[in-house]
């Protein structure tokens, strides 16, 4: 096979099991569907790996490759391409495994689920979405994925539509992200306009001729061009990657089955912003205000709502929110320049964060479909596999020296600190004492589920729907092809950043697709001090960021292992910030008066003065009850009497003959 | 002397007298038959004035195809008119409206 014909395939599969498991659902049946999307999706992930072993082993180069030429409009170009780089290669390879993992583990997630074949139709296609955005070589092609997964993460967070809060979830995550979108497609707009093409390469070519170009949108602001363009595309990426103020509509998502919860809302769609904004490096390079806005932003998601999830007692949730939180770092690594280090988060975090909600969706079954973890508790003894994975993805995520999110995050803390960019101290702050909400969280989440005693009771006699707390019967582990995942999963949320940091984050692996100014180069600042994985995990015991976890992990200890009255105290010496913090800073109801209230009262005039007033009642209705009247008056003359005829033909003819006279 | 105008007048006069007769009597078809008959002759009042002041025999041709076809419709509506006062046991214009929609 060609590399071209390999790399055409690695999208075109899962294109096609989307296919064969939607369309022909009823032919292939149950089995027939997911052995079709396992198959594609697999398929896709060893074409990718081998495309990555090509790239690192062997001579393979940056590939850009056009494909398919759409049309040509005005001298631009609309081309279906592929950029194969050392990041888009590293993206297919993570989104293809963990794609493949997702499918597995949904084998025994979604058992017994009447919508089994649409949903691994759905994955697919989202697979082949997710893959399109990033092997794109130009604009319009990073648009379509960028909407096609948009729209399969609005298909799937509404799967189980007879669910009002899940097609409420749907609307309210596809609705926020038609915000970042219009952001986006303004960015998009202003690129063409600038540069007068879409191709990346061409785009990043000219990226320097547009420095100093300003333009005027508001009346008395001169803006430069770059700023404004690269502000657009960010504020698309917020919408995707759920950054603060657009962020409200991940928590909510959680309504999706849990595979989804783990493929698209934690390790691959939300991080397509985190993508986008690596990829377009040499564009963002050029305006210091856009990163500025970018770090600030990340570093607001990356705190408040880390601070969030401290309250939450729906499992997912708190996941949701650990997402927020750790999609903000890396917001604000790329903020800091330090685009390799947001690569590298987004890499290592995808395999962990995959690996948390995968073992909190294990806990989901065999807790017969309940979230709350008020009613969990002492579930290690039964669930030993999904216990153990859970801690393996608990430490990952907090950072524990040598585990992969260490490795990462501590890259990111390291490289915010170097920056001298505007605003950085704040960053610095946010994301240091982020490191101590995160380890709090977590070891909340992992003593509430699987340590302590068990909060609910087993009560055989209890009925197809028990109340909150009572168990038909005693949790057992799930299934192989929930646990096999978790497992493989689990090995690279602990080695991974250990194997990698040094090619990715200092071995100018990324260099090719990423383009940093050289007093920009926080990451190069970091790597002066870096002297192999292992010297950095040691040297960490005596940094901020290490003792800082061991502190939430104290803290977390004492008030949920030692002493679970504190917890409840707390909360009563504290209820305004408790009722903040549950209330997710009261930014729902704030959108909900700000904006839903107002367009829904639009709707309403809309809906009952234009629409049933103007359209349906006087010109639809408003015609026929004009020719009503009319015909009602008219069809008086209609007598039957032959004289009254024969007077009106005279008088006709009178008249006829006296306008001839006249004339 | 009588002049053409005379004779023009006169036929006027009494064409309008049958039109008047057509959509003012309320009460019998025959009178209708018997105006349709007038207005025929007022025409023909006309084409022999026309025919005698213009020297030309014409009008007078037409005439007598017009007393033939006038004999014939009244034979005609006399026909109808029976037939319609068997089927509704009257000949009141008034009551004759089914055409009425």
């Amino acid at each position: 096979m060609s590399l071209k014909t390999i790399l055409l395939l690695i999208p075109l599969l899962p294109l096609a099991a989307a296919v064969i498991a939607g369309l022909f659902r009823n032919q292939v049946g149950r089995a027939g569907s997911h052995w079709v999307a396992i198959l594609g999706v697999a398929a896709s992930f060893f074409l990718s790996a081998w495309v990555l072993y090509l790239q690192l082993f062997g001579d393979l180069g940056t590939l850009n490759l056009s494909v398919y030429t759409w049309m040509i409009s005005d001298g631009i170009h609309f081309e279906v391409g592929f950029l194969i780089d050392h990041l888009s290669t590293l993206m297919m390879t993570v989104v293809t495994f963990i794609s493949l993992m997702v499918h597995i583990y949904t084998v025994g997630y979604m058992a017994d689920d009447p919508g089994y074949q649409r949903f691994f139709s759905y994955i697919a296609l989202f697979t082949f979405s997710m893959l399109m955005l990033v092997m794109a070589n130009n604009f319009l092609q990073l648009f379509f994925g960028w909407e096609a997964v948009g729209l399969m993460s609005y298909l799937l967070i509404g799967f189980w539509f007879k669910r009002d809060s899940a097609t409420a979830a749907g609307l309210k995550a596809f609705l926020v992200n038609r915000v970042g979108d219009f952001g986006f497609l303004l960015g998009i707009a202003a690129v063409l306009y600038c540069f007068g093409t879409l191709d990346y390469s061409e785009v990043f070519g000219a990226a320097n001729s547009v420095v100093g170009q300003s333009v005027t949108i508001v009346p008395g602001f001169q803006w430069q061009w770059i700023t404004v363009i690269c502000v657009s595309l960010f504020i698309g990426a917020m919408g995707k990657s759920a950054q603060a103020p657009l962020h409200v509509w991940l928590p909510d998502s959680m309504e999706g089955p849990t595979p989804i919860s783990a493929l698209i809302h934690a390790a691959t769609m939300v991080t397509a912003g985190i993508f986008m904004v690596a990829r377009m490096s040499p564009l963002f390079e050029l305006s210091d205000a856009a990163l500025s806005f970018v770090m600030l932003i990340g570093a607001l998601t990356a705190f408040s709502m880390g601070l969030v999830g401290l309250v939450q007692n729906d499992i997912k949730r708190v996941i949701a929110y650990s997402t927020l939180s750790q999609l903000g770092y890396m917001t604000v690594a790329l903020g800091v320049s330090a685009y390799s280090a947001a690569i590298f988060h987004l890499m290592t975090h995808a395999f962990f964060k995959a690996l948390l909600f995968l073992a909190a969706g294990s806990v989901i079954i065999a807790l017969h479909h309940q979230q709350d973890m008020r009613y969990m508790g002492g579930l290690r003894k039964q669930m030993p596999i999904t216990w153990i994975t859970a801690w393996v993805g608990t430490l990952a995520l907090i950072g524990f020296p040598l585990m992969a999110g260490f490795y990462s995050k501590d890259s990111i803390i390291e490289a915010v600190h170097a920056s001298s960019r505007f605003g950085s101290e704040v960053a610095y702050w946010a994301v240091l004492l982020g490191v101590l909400i995160t380890s709090f969280y977590s070891f909340r989440l992992l003593y509430l589920t699987f340590h302590g005693q068990p909060r609910y009771t087993v009560d055989v006699g209890a009925g197809d729907h028990p109340p909150d707390g009572v168990l038909q019967h005693v949790p057992h582990e799930s299934p192989l092809v929930v646990t096999i995942p978790l497992i493989l999963l689990a090995i690279p949320s602990v080695v991974i950043g250990y194997m990698t940091i040094e090619p990715v984050l200092f071995g100018g692996w990324l260099t090719d697709s990423i383009n940093i100014l050289p007093h920009n180069d926080t990451v190069a600042a970091v790597g002066e001090h870096f002297h192999g994985a292992l010297a950095m995990a040691t040297h960490a015991l005596g940094t901020a960021p290490f003792w800082l976890m061991v502190t939430g992990f104290v803290l977390a200890t004492f008030i949920y292992m030692i002493r679970p009255a504190v917890a409840d105290l707390l909360q009563q010496k504290m209820p305004r910030i408790h009722r903040l913090l549950e209330n997710k800073f009261y930014i729902d109801e704030l959108y909900q008066k700000i904006f839903v209230n107002r367009i829904i009262n639009i709707g309403d005039v809309l809906w009952k003065k234009a629409d049933a007033g103007l359209i349906d009642g006087v010109m639809v209705n408003g015609s026929a009850r004009l020719m009503g009247n009319l015909a009602a008056r008219v069809r008086l003359w209609q007598s039957g009497y032959l004289f009254q005829y024969a007077f009106v033909m005279i008088v006709g003819l009178i008249g006829m003959i006296a306008f001839w006279v006249m004339l | 002397m009588l002049t053409l105008t005379h004779f023009l007048t006169l036929g006027a006069m009494l064409f309008s007298l049958s039109v008047a007769g057509i959509f003012l009597n309320r009460k019998n078809v025959i009178i209708l038959l018997v105006c349709i008959e007038l207005m025929l002759l007022a025409v023909n009042i006309n084409f022999v004035a026309f025919s005698r002041f213009l020297g030309n025999l014409d009008g007078q041709v037409f005439v007598f195809f017009i007393l033939t076809v006038a004999a014939a419709e009244a034979a005609i509506g006399l026909a109808i008119l029976v037939v319609l006062f068997r089927n509704r046991q009257t000949i009141n214009v008034a009551e004759l409206d089914d055409l009425k929609g």
